[in-house]
């Protein structure tokens, strides 16, 4: 590990910790604008694990997170409390296993659309599940507060940063970064790169599941029309794709102003919310072309301060 | 049987009418539009207007729907599109950005609608009798509305085949560099798929409208299904897209009358799932190089 | 002439003034309320929720505001789109509670961002009066949320209550045995449709067909072609608004008659006699209201007139009478504090006059006296069955669409 290295695990864990101490400052207003972040941070880092170096775009973020909310549904009267996330990553990763090894020969739009017609086939399955068992919709009543699902989820956001620190250090790693490169180059050197796309889907869908577990007691109300929404799916991917996917803060740094943009333009414009956040995201993509860390990279390119 | 072959056709026509635009403006234009739910409901939102408004028929309606519809789709793209098309590198940039931007356009036009319009939904009565098949009775106006887009499916598939320009838009669907190289302008080519494509939508969010409710926000589904028509179809080719529709259509109305409503959905994403896996092209799509 | 003009130009004055003093003498009273304005649901809070709420407002503010202890105030309505997504429903409340500050807030449209903003409403100590929550955890719900409160009434109940007006129907020698039972599947339909099995097999009634389609589905041929061939005496269809109108155009296009056709939410919209017109005659559904009280009868002129449109013969109704039942406990205690408001409400002697009626409110927060089946009749849709109401009509069997 470099000096460099080290600096900068200290500087992020002590950045961590800050953040973490947010609660004591703030449980209102504040506290559920971070809880949002939070949970955008998570889903868009993981998301990006996956997507950044293999290029491939998901749109099945709402299938695993589903998965999560309903694991947590059934089971928050039955089953200690801190199984529950465990239970939804384990089911999270089998499910995006699963698909992976199925769909990742699938390239380009088509793995796109497959993985939208995925989460909504887990929906239409799970109410007609519900539909057949007369499963009512479920209450998720506990004294499980917002600061608890806030610490819980930057818990979750600190492992994920790790695992993508590590798997960037790793020999996947460096299989995914040849992948995205060239998939043709990367299996004539012997990478098995089927089985590398596969493993990083099973962490991306393993964490989104995992913060809808956690997520559950926050919407108390449990139903497949809003635990499944797709529009999270999208919510996900333009969030990291702002931010950027080429480095491990990228995601974040698309969360961040998309959350407080977001925020200003529902509380300055009730009633032209959706029409001014559209206006919003076009300007996005045609300011902001590789988004937040593509205008990094342009910014140290002109002030030359590579330092290389 | 009969029933279910009639009623199975009758939906996919529908879903054709949903898709057939869609498969223009992503097969030649390059643009995976996520706002083609919404500019569906804005032409719903015209022929319901329209009709409450001077009792005209949505059917008449069209003759204003689908040139405004194109003209819109087509400035569209000159204005919105055409600048992320010129700075993509490769397909796949192309395809990130298009992706982000019709989102956000898909945004903005629901914005716009439930400002204009408000949120409510709207439906009104319009050929909303029986007619009887072969002993059984369907709408008219899920019959008048297949017709219809059998008229369009058919006139897009001569069009396409046997003129000079549905030749141009063939060569740019198949690849735009060569295309290039062979003298045709793939701007312009894009930009025509590009409004044809909306004009299309419109239409058919016009018939939809006949028998659909609809409101500001409901263009999603609509998107979503075309999507999947037209990756199952493959994609650029008008044929798949409307074997695809049918397919769909007619499998929906047997599981929902001889399995069960409930799996409707799902047995249509099970399909969808399982042309891609043993068939990632799509039914008529080209084998990639 | 020129001093009965100066006469009355000073009295205009004085009146003005007398006004302005009034309304100056307090800061108005902020009420906030974010409901669905996109997003799947704004269809249905479009027809229920808004106008209301804004109407309630607008006469309010008419009537010079509320009158507190010291002197009235008028009412700042601060509106928000949470567009039916509980994190935005949940953003939404803290900002209004925290960033506006507003004194009172109107709960959410429909029981999921109801349940989702609950934490939020209790946390702060804003009553949350209830108008579109459908529910049947009024025991577990009161408990966690002591300031939540049922105006619309029980799932239980609505569902035994259809299935009573069909028992009575079988009594009286009307209709036979045979019921078809559908549902969309969501969580609504799931348990709607689930009590009412229950409660029609208990009675001995045969359920000859039953299925749900998926939500938004409106392709619903196949489901009234499979409902017809079991030739049923009524057809129960728990459905929202899309498939509601889907549902009753495919009977009238297959020609399938029941002496009973019951289509859920939706079907006390205006909108739908104005779809169907003479065909919804008989087609029964949620809700209902007595249209002869004078009280419902103002409201829905007074709607009509504000928003254009008329009032939705079911949750309209009590999405206006919780501001009612707000309103009141604010001018009985004289206060914009919210914990002597709230312990008003939570006073179960306490009860309020509004548009349906008297309501008080029992131990579980839950209102007991609402309508719960109604029926097209003569162009209103007229409640048939209620529990604790006056003004319930009698049953007519659908003779037929045309």
């Amino acid at each position: 590990m470099s000096a460099r290295e080290i600096r900068n695990l200290i500087l992020s864990a002590m950045a961590f910790g800050v953040v973490a101490l947010l609660p004591f400052y703030d449980t209102g207003y504040i506290l559920s604008i971070a809880t949002t972040m939070a949970m955008f941070t998570v889903l868009a880092t993981s998301w990006a694990l996956f997507s950044g170096p293999t290029h491939y775009i998901s749109l099945a973020t709402a299938a695993f997170f589903g998965l999560g909310t309903f694991v947590t549904g059934y089971g928050f009267q039955t089953m200690p409390y801190w199984s529950l996330p465990l239970i939804a990553g384990v089911l999270g990763a089998g499910l995006a296993g699963l698909v992976g090894m199925v769909t990742l020969r699938l390239s380009g739009v088509y793995f796109v659309i497959f993985t939208l017609g995925l989460a909504e086939l887990v929906r239409q399955l799970v109410t007609w599940v519900q539909n057949r068992t007369g499963q009512r919709g479920m209450y998720v009543l506990t004294s499980i507060t917002e600061r608890d699902i806030y610490w819980q989820l930057l818990g979750m956001a600190a492992l994920v940063f790790l695992v993508g620190w590590l798997i960037g250090r790793s020999r996947l790693g460096f299989a995914l970064r040849i992948i995205g490169n060239d998939e043709t180059v990367a299996k004539h050197s012997g990478i098995n790169t089927a089985l590398a796309k596969v493993l990083l889907f099973m962490v991306s869908g393993a964490a989104a599941a995992i913060v809808g577990a956690m997520l559950a007691p926050r919407y108390i109300y449990i139903e497949p029309s809003t635990a499944f929404a797709p529009i999270l799916s999208f919510q996900v991917v333009i969030m990291a794709l702002l931010g950027g996917t080429g480095r491990l803060w990228g995601p974040v740094a698309g969360v961040i102003p998309f959350t407080l943009l977001w925020e200003f333009i529902s509380r300055h414009a009730p009633n032209q919310t959706l029409l001014l956040l559209g206006l919003a995201f076009l300007l996005i993509v045609y300011v902001l072309p590789g988004g937040v860390v593509g205008l990094q990279a342009r910014l140290k390119h002109r002030f030359g301060q590579g330092g290389h | 049987m009969f029933f279910i072959l009639i009623t199975g056709l009758l939906l996919g026509g529908t879903y054709a009418l949903i898709a057939m635009g869609l498969n223009l403006q992503y097969g030649v234009a390059r643009i995976m539009n996520l706002a083609n739910g919404e500019m569906l409901v804005a032409g719903g939102f015209a022929a319901f207007w329209v009709y409450t408004a001077g009792q005209v028929s949505p059917i008449a309606a069209l003759i204003v729907v689908a040139p405004v519809a194109f003209v819109v789709n087509w400035l569209i793209y000159r204005i919105m599109l055409r600048p992320l098309v010129k700075r993509a590198k490769s397909r796949g940039a192309l395809e990130v950005d298009s992706i982000l931007a019709t989102f956000g356009l898909s945004f903005a036009l629901v914005g716009i609608m439930s400002w204009m319009f408000g949120g409510g939904y709207f439906n009104y009565s319009y050929l909303a009798q029986r007619v009887d098949i072969f002993g059984s009775s369907y709408g008219q106006n899920r019959v008048v509305a297949f017709a219809i887009a059998s008229l369009i499916a058919a006139g897009l598939w001569l069009w396409l085949s046997y003129t000079r320009a549905g030749l141009n838009m063939r060569a740019v669907a198949v690849s735009p560099d060569s295309a290039r190289l062979v003298g045709i302008d793939v701007t312009a080519v894009s930009a025509l798929a590009f409004g044809l494509g909306g004009a299309v939508t419109a239409t058919g969010g016009a018939l939809i409208s006949m028998f659909f409710t609809l409101d500001a926000s409901v263009g999603v589904l609509f998107t979503m299904k075309a999507l999947i028509i037209v990756i199952m179809g493959g994609v650029g080719d008008i044929r798949g897209t409307i074997v695809a529709a049918l397919i769909l259509g007619i499998a929906e109305t047997f599981v929902a009358r001889i399995i069960d409503p409930g799996l409707t959905l799902a047995a249509a994403y099970v399909l969808f799932l399982g042309v891609l896996l043993f068939r990632p092209q799509g039914l008529f799509g080209k084998q990639p190089t | 002439m020129k001093r009965r003009s100066l006469m009355t130009t000073v009295a205009a004055v004085a009146v003005m003034m007398g006004s302005l003093g009034a309304a100056s003498a307090q800061d108005a009273i902020k009420l906030g309320a974010a409901a669905p304005k996109t997003g799947p649901l704004a269809g249905g809070a479009d027809v229920t929720h808004w106008p209301a709420v804004r109407l309630w407002v607008h006469q309010t503010n008419e009537a010079g505001g509320l009158q507190l202890a010291d002197g009235p105030a008028l009412i700042e309505l601060i509106e928000y789109d949470d567009q039916t997504n509980p994190q935005q429903a949940i953003q939404a409340a803290q900002r209004l509670a925290t960033q506006d500050r507003v004194d009172f807030m109107v709960a959410p449209y429909s029981t999921g961002l109801n349940l989702a903003a609950a934490p939020i409403f209790s946390q702060l100590g804003y009553p949350q009066i209830t108008g579109t929550n459908v529910t049947n955890q009024q025991p577990e719900l009161s408990a966690q949320f002591p300031g939540m409160f049922f105006v619309l009434g029980r799932t239980g109940v609505m569902a035994e209550d259809t299935a009573q007006v069909l028992v009575d129907l079988r009594e009286s020698g009307d209709i036979g045995n045979r019921v078809a039972l559908v549902n969309v599947a969501d969580a609504f339909g799931i348990e709607m449709s689930g009590i009412s099995r229950a409660v029609l097999e208990e009675n001995g009634f045969e359920i000859v067909y039953q299925t749900s389609y998926p939500l938004g589905t409106q392709d619903i041929a196949p489901i009234i072609d499979g409902a017809k061939a079991a030739n049923p005496d009524a057809f129960i269809a728990w459905s929202y608004p899309g498939d509601t109108f889907a549902l009753t155009d495919q009977a009238i296009v297959q020609d399938f008659a029941p002496s009973v056709f019951f289509t859920a939410v939706a079907t006390a919209f205006p909108s739908y006699y104005g779809r169907f017109g003479q065909q919804a005659e008989g087609v029964m559904g949620m809700g209902g209201v007595n249209p002869d009280d004078p009280a419902f009868q103002a409201f829905a002129e007074a709607h009509q007139e504000l928003a254009g449109q008329g009032p939705d013969f079911w949750a309209s109704a009590s999405t206006y009478a919780t501001l009612e039942i707000l309103g009141q406990a604010i001018e009985a205690t004289g206060s914009r504090d919210r914990a002597v408001v709230m312990e008003y409400l939570q006073d179960n002697s306490n009860s309020y006059e509004t548009v349906l009626g008297p309501v008080q409110f029992n131990d579980m927060n839950d209102n007991e006296r609402y309508w719960t089946v109604g029926q097209w009749q003569d162009g209103v849709f007229r409640g048939v069955a209620a529990r604790g109401r006056d003004g319930v009509s009698d049953v007519v069997l659908k003779d037929g669409w045309d």
